[in-house]
């Protein structure tokens, strides 16, 4: 096997090459922001590349088409990428959520079957678990899905589905017992193709004025019953590691990033661009963030030191998705203070601060609030799993 | 613009820390809790003179002094821990004066003072500092005290305030004006009789201040440090009192979300445990990431406290974040408790009464931020 520091070098080099720069279009910071097709084709050709080249899934078993490598290798591809401010990996809920799982509790068939589509970005991922009218509160999913012989017969809605119209896949939160003893005892969650007759997406126009997710509609569609993970009735339990995975709060991705974190120096180069960083008032506001960030950062680097992390052993893993969320919301929204009268644009206009950037990213940070379980939820879970408070309902 | 988050963001830990943490956690633990802190707010000294003894037999005062002082032979992070835990426990051990005490001789100290002093304040001679002033201000440059050479050594004039433990303390720090030239000289505190001496009122009611008359009090001349390290002694006091202060404030607020939480898993109201109530779940939620983001920027800050540069923006960011922790988990502790959190019998009120006499020593936040801003920015 080849060492760390050999693979660090060549991937050093891979991405010092191969990083394309200077595209003509206004790239996603974050996998939710896909939304045009030139968008998608772009970083799905990309996602391939870096892929063919062993810098994704490095760490994945070489038998299903990852790289056979270890963690570390794959920390290092992914510290290139970083350096390089290489475009984001997109095919996120493959890579990062139903990927881990299948290697974690999937079959054999599931893992040959899956897990190559998902690295080379052949196969694209959705998630289907929120609802129309069951968003926080998960455990109430109705979409229904009846066994008939070796299908099960979909009916009902699935929203928020991300990348739902480029989906191959969706791993899907249904209702297979309506009548089990609680809301989460009737639950299976299911791995299940997207083409087939029945199932329907209609995109949904975010905040930002742009496409990026759907909702889903289910109209007697059947699916083969083999995409069920573990058993029937175990879709809540199977749904909360996922959930794991997309808070970051338990590890086996496939790597890379899908979201291009803020970093403060930018903000700091923001407010040096428009002639404000030698604004005490200025430098008072910055300074709170590049030590939030620090904090964010250092927190990360705890999270692995064992005797940090005595008192509260989940306290940090279950805070990161929420600290990280609520920052990029913040700073986003701090720049567009710094543009003065210029703060009036947006995107596509000429005359706006770096395009507007900006503000999109503003507007779409609350996608990582709300998605994934909202910060609120976020608190819920801290106080409850962490604190040891009661629940609150 | 110097600054490099890269280069900023990292974070250790050493085997000796982490063997400090589990003695600390245990000697802290059983030496001290809130009955005993409790029952030290009217007490003269303000502490248990044997735990002082107690730890001074670990080794604690050592720590972070060269063996050949007799020292330890480790650093500023080892203390880190220990202080820590000693906060958690709201100690009132005089542990941050005395080992800021010798780091400032160890910086500044003539060869005679350092042999003088260091091996017996690395036993467990307690020293204090006479820095501030009634002018308020958090910049040791600031001084108004002025020194006179006379036949005999150095004539004293003016006045020093918040000097802590004073009255158990056997070896003092002072700094005053020498010809226009700030400077630093260590004494017996024997040489400062009663009558120069007021016990002042501090907020913080676990600790014990006084105020110096200078005005006749004679120095001798092997008092003066080094004046030309004066500039580096003063750095180092302000960043190591920083440092150490801040693992006490992290200590402090890790006790006070304990028992914020013990009462919101309690206190029943309209017939449900209160810290079911978002209301009350969510900020304290908010109160316990500001810990943890304090802790971490702490022990980030001893990992890197003598790397030059970045040793200061990371003690500076640590206090930053621990006074705003300690601040915040006591202000909503006190609120959390309703009636019972304005009474004198909540210990709420012990804890932010803490985070305020912090704030006031070596820097708040607002001090350290444009300190921060400084090294950053300009």
């Amino acid at each position: 096997m080849i060492s760390v520091e050999d693979f660090a070098k060549e991937a050093d080099q891979w991405f010092a090459e191969n990083t394309p720069r200077n595209v003509d279009f206004m790239m996603p910071l974050t996998f939710m922001e896909v939304g045009t097709d030139q968008q998608f084709e772009f970083l799905r050709n990309w996602q391939k590349q870096v892929y063919e080249a062993g810098y994704l899934g490095a760490a994945w078993p070489s038998e299903y088409g990852g790289g056979g490598l270890t963690d570390a290798h794959q920390a290092v591809a992914t510290k290139a990428m970083r350096k390089y401010d290489a475009p984001i990996m997109m095919n996120t809920i493959g890579l990062s959520w139903a990927g881990p799982l299948i290697l974690d509790i999937g079959s054999e068939a599931h893992k040959k079957k899956f897990i190559k589509g998902i690295l080379s970005a052949e196969d694209i991922w959705c998630q289907g678990f929120s609802e129309p009218e069951n968003g926080s509160d998960l455990g109430n999913a109705q979409l229904r899905a009846v066994r008939e012989g070796d299908e099960y017969v979909l009916n009902g809605s699935k929203i928020w589905t991300t990348h739902g119209h480029f989906g191959k896949y969706m791993i899907l939160l249904a209702r297979t017992n309506p009548d089990a003893p609680n809301k989460y005892a009737g639950l299976s969650f299911i791995l299940t193709p997207m083409d087939v007759p029945g199932i329907e997406t209609r995109k949904i126009k975010k905040l930002t004025g742009e496409h990026g997710f759907t909702q889903t509609f289910f109209t007697d569609a059947r699916i083969p019953a083999d995409g069920l993970m573990g058993q029937e009735g175990q879709g809540w339990k199977i749904a909360m590691q996922t959930l794991e995975y997309e808070r970051g709060a338990r590890g086996g991705q496939a790597g890379g990033y899908s979201i291009t974190e803020p970093d403060p120096l930018e903000i700091l180069n923001l407010a040096r661009d428009t002639g404000q960083l030698n604004d005490p008032v200025v430098q008072d506001d910055l300074l709170d963030y590049i030590i939030d960030a620090q904090a964010v950062n250092l927190n990360q680097q705890r999270a692995k030191i064992g005797p940090l992390m005595r008192d509260n052993p989940a306290g940090l893993p279950l805070m990161d998705k929420l600290v990280k969320t609520e920052f990029a919301r913040e700073i986003n929204q701090y720049a567009l203070t710094l543009q003065g009268t210029r703060g009036a644009y947006y995107v596509d206009e000429p005359n706006a601060v770096d395009k507007g950037l900006w503000h999109r990213s503003y507007l779409n940070a609350f996608s990582a609030t709300i998605g994934g379980g909202t910060s609120q939820i976020q608190r819920n879970i801290i106080a409850e799993h962490v604190l040891g408070l009661p629940k609150s309902y | 613009m110097s600054f490099d988050p890269q280069a900023l963001g990292r974070l250790g830990i050493t085997e000796e820390q982490v063997e400090l943490m589990d003695v600390a956690e245990n000697v802290c633990r059983d030496k001290s809790d809130i009955t005993k802190v409790r029952a030290q707010l009217d007490d003269d000294r303000g502490f248990d003179l044997d735990d002082w003894r107690e730890i001074a037999a670990l080794g604690w005062l050592g720590i972070a002094l060269p063996e050949t002082y007799g020292g330890v032979g480790l650093s500023l992070a080892e203390d880190v821990p220990v202080m820590e835990q000693m906060g958690r426990r709201m100690m009132a051990l005089p542990f941050i004066t005395s080992t800021v005490v010798a780091q400032a001789i160890l910086a500044g100290g003539t060869e005679a003072q350092k042999t003088t002093y260091l091996p017996k304040l690395a036993k467990g001679t307690i020293g204090t500092l006479a820095l501030s002033e009634l002018n308020g201000s958090y910049d040791l440059h600031k001084v108004d005290a002025t020194a006179h050479v006379t036949s005999d050594g150095f004539k004293l004039s003016g006045k020093k305030v918040v000097v802590q433990n004073l009255d158990a303390a056997d070896v003092v720090i002072i700094s005053a004006k020498l010809d226009a030239q700030v400077s630093l000289f260590v004494f017996d505190a024997a040489l400062c009789p009663p009558s120069k001496r007021r016990r002042e009122k501090l907020i913080d009611e676990t600790k014990r201040s006084y105020e110096i008359n200078l005005n006749g009090l004679v120095l001798p001349q092997t008092a003066l440090m080094d004046q030309g390290s004066t500039a580096a002694a003063l750095a180092h006091i302000d960043l190591c009192a920083n440092l150490l202060g801040a693992a006490e404030l992290v200590g402090a607020t890790q006790t006070c979300l304990d028992y914020t939480l013990d009462y919101l898993k309690t206190r029943k109201q309209f017939g449900k445990i209160i810290g079911s109530y978002q209301a009350l779940k969510h900020p304290i939620v908010d109160a316990y990431i500001g810990y943890e983001k304090a802790r971490s920027l702490l022990y980030a800050a001893a990992y890197s406290f003598d790397e030059q540069g970045k040793g200061e923006v990371a003690t500076r960011m640590a206090k930053v974040a621990a006074s705003r922790a300690l601040s915040f988990a006591a202000d909503r502790s006190i609120q959390f408790h309703g009636g019972f959190g304005f009474t004198y019998a909540c210990d709420a009120q012990l804890y932010r009464r803490r985070a305020i006499f912090h704030d006031s020593q070596f820097g708040d936040v607002r001090w350290q931020k444009a300190k921060l801003a400084d090294i950053l920015f300009n």
